[in-house]
Order: structure tokens, then sequence, then C-alpha cells
């Protein structure tokens, strides 16, 4: 048995990727053509060997997470020596501050009680990275801390990463605080949202945070505690590929980032695979008269026109002359003969067909809501 | 859903050697097609979506591909409380020791005892190899409706070339009334298909019969139907109306590839209502360079396509780097075309990779050109 099980949580209350959340959770956003947010944590925790998994699912719109998710077999989980546990967190309407990570996890408190293994990894369903976490919770019983925190250093953190929480570590890797982005300074340690820890200690720290205020984050917690404890919390420094779905500009950067080879090479790897759920689509035709250039193309699209600088999802259909340029479509999106779509982010099952210019302006990220018709 | 009371078996041990180099390590319903598909993976999503939940696959030469891909049947969604897929290989028995299949009948009978296991009411019998998508259900409703004691799927096909296949003669009810393998003066040109509905109590006592005739070739065409006709049963020729293709040559499957660009409709892998179910491969999706130029191209997962690219079909993970031109040609799963590489009229089989500026293949070859070795560059 594997020494941790592992949590993917729900959408913290900062994340706010516009309209693409309106309804489903962050982890639910389609992501990179074939992929959704979600697939990134769980294949980390099922290639580090972790077969108990559990995903909390908050937010008014469960569906399409729990549709994707399915009895988790796509992630490679053997299914009698582990499962996907979906979990799910009631929202509180009454007040958005009740919200927290915190109440998600004393609602499911016995089946946190129930596991039996002795670690847990916690890690966000919203960010992309890939991280072997049998080597992290290595590093973590080695150091002899209490908590291990992964980090990642950025050197945007003015314009970038606003809805994510930043650290300070001393040259011994200790984490001397933990806070807000205030977009104060470019450099900056964004805590991942990931971290390891005794189950003992977890289930601890939940009910003190909880006796201490209803409003509270782990996290907040974490901060909070921080030089007023005997806890030993660590740091560790992620390498590698790492974006934070925390709102739409983001999601659109991600996105573009990875229409660089280099870049997707880097997080893709035949050793550390990203499973996703099939739909068992048909490749895609290119036609007659179609130009695709530079673009990240699902199966079972038919395109006819332009396409340059794109990510499309799944069945998306772009007719004859239309030009598709800068642009995030999602699954079965149609774009009709001669359309004009340019810095869009489109929306699933949305047909653009009658309204020919599409377009935002350069540096801003449009977005064309679902199942619309334009 | 609750088990039918049809059961299939795939007969797909066929060796399928016109198609040379793909077939030497792998049996022919094991060979690509159609970008990210098997063969058999026709035949299969077909049971699937037609409600047939048991399936025995009948694997013979080089099977150790095709078993462990068909195995446990998850990828057709064929694995629930009351599905699965069988492997069937020969195995030793008590008294008669370990016999190779000898034929498409006797591979039936050397497996009635996994038959009876389920006592289906009607037993299917498949083809591997062919490319197809069918109801099974329907031609059920059908054999049940004419009472007959089997059907046998049949497809029009050009009177020239009737000669070359099964030809079922029949009366104007449907009835078959004779049936002639390759006939010289074909009368009819319903051509059979390979797939057999058959009420198994029947078919069971004609199968142990035929076992112990030392003069029967054990096979359906030859003996089976044969001697039903010659019984007097009624046999229903059920007229399938579609794309059907029995792949034998590297120019047939070259064609049944170009198929899906030129005649995109007539298959149409995209319908909804009737996919076809294949392996689930963890790769990224098709990426398209920036300097690449593709004008008719079918193409999947994992394939990363950089240069000039007409009139052609790109398996899973295959690659054509920047400078690169491919024409009218298919590359198998893995296959990767080096810059400055030119390929015309072929075939790459999987994983061939055609080195730095080679050529393969010629605009104006009569066939087809397989490559099934990496061709070296030319520095």
């Amino acid at each position: 048995m594997a020494k941790a099980f592992g949590i993917v949580t729900s959408t913290p209350r900062r994340v706010r990727v516009y309209g693409l959340q309106d309804f489903r959770s962050a982890g639910a956003i389609p992501l990179f053509g074939r992929y959704r947010v979600i697939d990134f944590p769980v294949s980390n925790l099922s290639n580090s060997g972790i077969d108990n998994i559990q995903v909390f699912i908050g937010g008014k719109y469960p569906r399409s997470l729990v549709d994707h998710l399915g009895t988790g077999r796509q992630y490679n989980i053997n299914s009698k020596r582990g499962r996907l546990q979906l979990l799910y967190c009631e929202e509180d309407s009454r007040n958005e501050a009740y919200n927290t990570d915190i109440a998600n996890y004393l609602a499911n408190r016995d089946y946190l009680e129930r596991m039996e293994e002795e670690y847990v990894v916690v890690t966000p369903c919203y960010m992309v990275f890939r991280q072997d976490f049998s080597d992290l919770l290595q590093q973590h019983i080695e150091s002899g801390a209490d908590i291990t925190m992964l980090y990642h250093k950025v050197s945007n953190a003015r314009d970038h990463f606003l809805n994510c929480r930043v650290m300070t570590l001393d040259d011994e890797q200790t984490v001397m605080s933990l806070s807000g982005n205030h977009a104060n300074k470019q450099s900056q340690n964004i805590f991942m949202d990931t971290y390891i820890m005794k189950r003992e200690l977890f289930l601890t720290l939940i009910d003190k945070t909880a006796a201490f205020s209803s409003a509270f984050s782990m996290s907040q917690m974490l901060e909070y505690r921080l030089g007023k404890t005997d806890l030993v919390i660590r740091g560790v420094q992620h390498k590698g590929y790492f974006a934070a779905i925390a709102d739409l500009d983001a999601y659109y950067e991600a996105n573009m980032e990875l229409l660089d080879q280099k870049t997707t090479r880097s997080l893709f790897t035949v050793d550390w695979p990203f499973y996703t759920t099939t739909t068992d689509a048909c490749p895609t035709t290119i036609m007659e008269g179609a130009t695709v250039r530079r673009s990240v193309v699902a199966d079972g699209s038919e395109i006819e026109g332009d396409v340059e600088n794109c990510v499309l999802g799944r069945g998306v259909k772009v007719g004859k002359g239309a030009v598709v340029k800068n642009s995030i479509i999602l699954s079965y999106v149609e774009i009709g003969p001669g359309v004009h779509v340019e810095n869009e982010v489109v929306d699933k099952w949305t047909r653009i067909t009658r309204t020919k210019e599409m377009t935002a302006p350069e540096g801003k990220t449009g977005f064309v809501r679902k199942s619309d018709l334009l | 859903m609750k088990q039918g009371n049809m059961l299939a078996m795939i007969l797909a041990g066929g060796r399928g050697s016109r198609l040379h180099e793909l077939t030497s390590k792998v049996a022919k319903p094991a060979v690509s097609y159609g970008g990210k598909y098997r063969i058999i993976d026709f035949p299969l999503s077909n049971c699937a979506n037609s409600g047939v939940d048991i399936v025995g696959v009948l694997t013979q030469y080089e099977s150790v591909l095709l078993n462990s891909y068909v195995a446990g049947g998850g990828r057709w969604g064929l694995d629930t409380k009351d599905s699965g897929v069988f492997v069937l290989t020969p195995r030793e028995k008590a008294e008669t020791g370990l016999d190779v299949y000898r034929g498409t009948a006797d591979a039936i009978s050397q497996n009635i005892d996994f038959i009876d296991q389920y006592n289906p009411e009607f037993l299917l019998v498949l083809s591997g190899d062919h490319i197809y998508k069918m109801d099974y259900s329907e031609m059920l409703k059908a054999h049940i409706k004419a009472e007959a004691d089997a059907t046998i799927a049949v497809i029009g096909v050009p009177i020239r070339e009737a000669s070359r296949f099964g030809i079922m003669n029949t009366d104007e009810t449907g009835r078959i009334v004779e049936f002639e393998e390759k006939p010289e003066h074909p009368k009819s040109n319903l051509a059979s298909m390979g797939i057999y509905i058959f009420n198994w109590k029947l078919l069971r006592k004609m199968l142990v019969a035929d076992m112990k005739d030392p003069d029967s070739a054990h096979d359906f065409g030859k003996n089976i139907i044969p001697q039903m006709l010659a019984d007097g049963k009624t046999l229903l020729a059920y007229e399938f109306k579609g794309y059907w293709k029995d792949v034998g040559t590297i120019d047939s499957l070259w064609e049944a590839n170009m198929d899906l660009l030129d005649k995109k409709d007539e298959l149409d892998l995209g319908a909804y209502s009737w996919k076809i179910y294949t392996a689930d491969v963890s790769t990224l999706p098709a990426y398209i360079g920036d300097k690449a130029e593709t004008d008719r191209v079918y193409i999947t997962q994992g394939c990363e396509c950089s240069g000039k690219v007409t009139h052609t079909v790109m398996f899973t993970n295959s690659k054509v780097a920047e400078g690169a031109t491919v024409t009218d040609s298919v590359l198998m799963p893995g296959a990767v075309v080096d810059e400055g590489a030119t390929v015309i009229r072929a075939m790459i089989a999987n994983g061939v990779r055609i080195g730095k500026g080679a050529v393969v293949g010629s605009a104006d070859s009569e066939h087809i050109e397989l490559v099934s070795k990496n061709v070296k560059g030319v520095e």
C-alpha cells in the first residue's frame, strides 16, 4: 500500500475563471484540446503510485466534473487496491466566506478518518504541472518536517498569479510567511496549494482551524500560525512547467504557452502520461483548401477554413473561408463559413454562423458563452 | 444491459498474407486502419452497438498482439456483468489433443463448450477483417421474421466483379436457392459478407456431424451452407446497404484509408450514434506546425505535422518533419518522415522512419509501395 492517500481540493473561493467557471468547477475546465484541468493532479497522483484519491467537488455545478471523472478507471487506478472517491461539498449560499476547504473536509471528516495511509498529499484541481509525489513524500519524511509545501518561483507576479497565494522562505527552506499576492513585486514564490503531512496532523489542523474561525481556509490557518507554532513547515521548490488556471487570462495563456512544442515536450513525456477520458471521436479531417498553422487540433474535427495559433477541442467545425486566429475553441463548436474569430475563448457547443466578426482587441481575451447561437 | 439471446463468434485467425510485412507479426484483424483503429474494432464495436454482449474471438495465426488487444473487452464497453470478449485459441483437449482450427466451421465446433455455457438461441458468426458499420440486431429481426434457419448478410457488388465472391442466388422473397463460390458466370450480384446468423440448436447438431466427416473441409461456405441448402433448410439473404470493405491487399488497404478522405460520408466514422471504439491512448492532440501545408489530411492524436502533406492519412503518433513532402500516402502508427524526405503513393508501416531527404514511392507506380523497414537518409 502507498504511504499516502491523495486529495484533490475543490475550487478555492479566490479562483475565478470568467465565463468558463459559470457552469463548471475549475477542475472541469477543458484544456489543450482533449484534457480537463483536473486530469493533471489526478494523473500526478496515479503516476506517483497513489491509488486512493479523494476528489472534493464543490460549487453549484458538479455535473461536468462528475461526468468526466466517472469511476476513475481512465486514470490507471487499480479499482480493487484503491479508488477515486468523489466527495461532494455543499456550498453555503448564505455567505461565500463559509465556503472553505476546511468546511469541505469537515463535511466529509468520516471519510478522511477512515483512510489507512499514514500521510496525505493535498493538491489543487486548478493547477497544471507534473510532480512525482512519491519523491516529494520521501523528501518530506527525510527532512523531518511536519508539513511540506510545494511552491513555484515566478518572475511575473505583478500581473500574473493574482488569485494565488505567495510565500517566503529562509535559507533552510523554512516557510516564513504566506499571504495573498498583492502584486507588489515580480519575483515571488507561488504556493502551489500542494502540501504533505501526516493524516493525524491534517485532522488536528482541520479541527483547530474550524474552532478558530468558520471562514478560515487551511492556508489561512497556516499563515496565522507561522512563527507561533512548533510545527516545522518546509517549502520545496517545483521545477518545470507550471500554470495556475485561476482567471481567464491565465487560462488563455496556458493554452498558448503549450502551443510551443518545447514547452509541451517538457510537460508531456512518455514516462509520465496525463490521462483523460476518451470520447471515441474519430480522427480529424483537414479538407481541401484549408490552412492550418501552429495549432493543436483534437480528434473529430472538420476544418475547411484557416486556423492559425489556435487550440481546437474535439468535434470542432470550421467552415469554408472562416478565419480563426489566436483562439481557444472548445469542443463541438461550429464556426460557420466566412466567420472571423480572433483572440477569443469560445465555450463548448456554440455556433457562430450569423455574426461574421467575433474578435477581441489584441492583448484582450474575449469570451463566447457556452451553447450560444450567434 | 441484460444479456441478449444472440452470441457472436468472430473468426480472426486469418493470416492475410497478401498484406505482406504488415501481417508478418500480427494477424490481419489487428492491422491498423483509419488513423486510430484496428480492423477488428469494427465487428467488435458493431457488436457493442447492436447489443450483442458476449463475443468470442477465434484467433490462431500470430495472435499474441490480437489476443492482448481484445482481451477484457473494456475498449468496446463489453466488460459489464453480462458481457465479455473472450479470446479462444486452439487448445489441448482431453479426447483429441491439441488441434489447430481446420476451417471456419471447425473453429466454432472446437468451442461448442464455450457457447453452451451461455446457451444462446442464435449464433452470429462474423469475420474479423472487414470494415463496415452494421446493426446486427436488425439482421436478427429479419431472421426471426422470416423464420429462417440461417441468415447470410449479402451486399450487391458490380456484376463484373461477382466472380471473385461467394454469390447467393435468391428467390423473390430473399430466400437463398443456390450458393456458388466464385462462379464463372454469376447469376446474381449478391455477395456473401461472411456474416451469418444461425439457430444455434440446428447449427450445433450440424457441427457435431461435420467434425466427424473426414471428407469435410470444415468450412461454412464449402460445407455447412451447401449442406443446409441440400437439407431444404430456410436460408435468408439479408441485404446490407452501406460501406463494406474486405481489405486483402496493400492497394485495397490504402484505398480503404483514402476513402475516409474521398468518400467521407460513406463510412461516416464521425456519426455519434454509431461510434467505432478503439484503444484509448494517452497522447497529446495532433499538432500542426507553423510552416505546415495541409490539404486533405486525416489526422489524429499524437501526430505532428510540420511538412507539406497532401491527401494522406496520418495514424496515431506519426510525424512529418519540416520540409518533408508526403502525398497520397498512409503513415501507420508511429511512422516518421524526416526533414526533406519525400513520400508518394506509399504506405509506411508502424514505427518506420524515412530518413532525411530520402525518397520513397513514385507518382506513377501501378501499386502502392509498402515500406516496412527504416529508410536511411541521404546526407
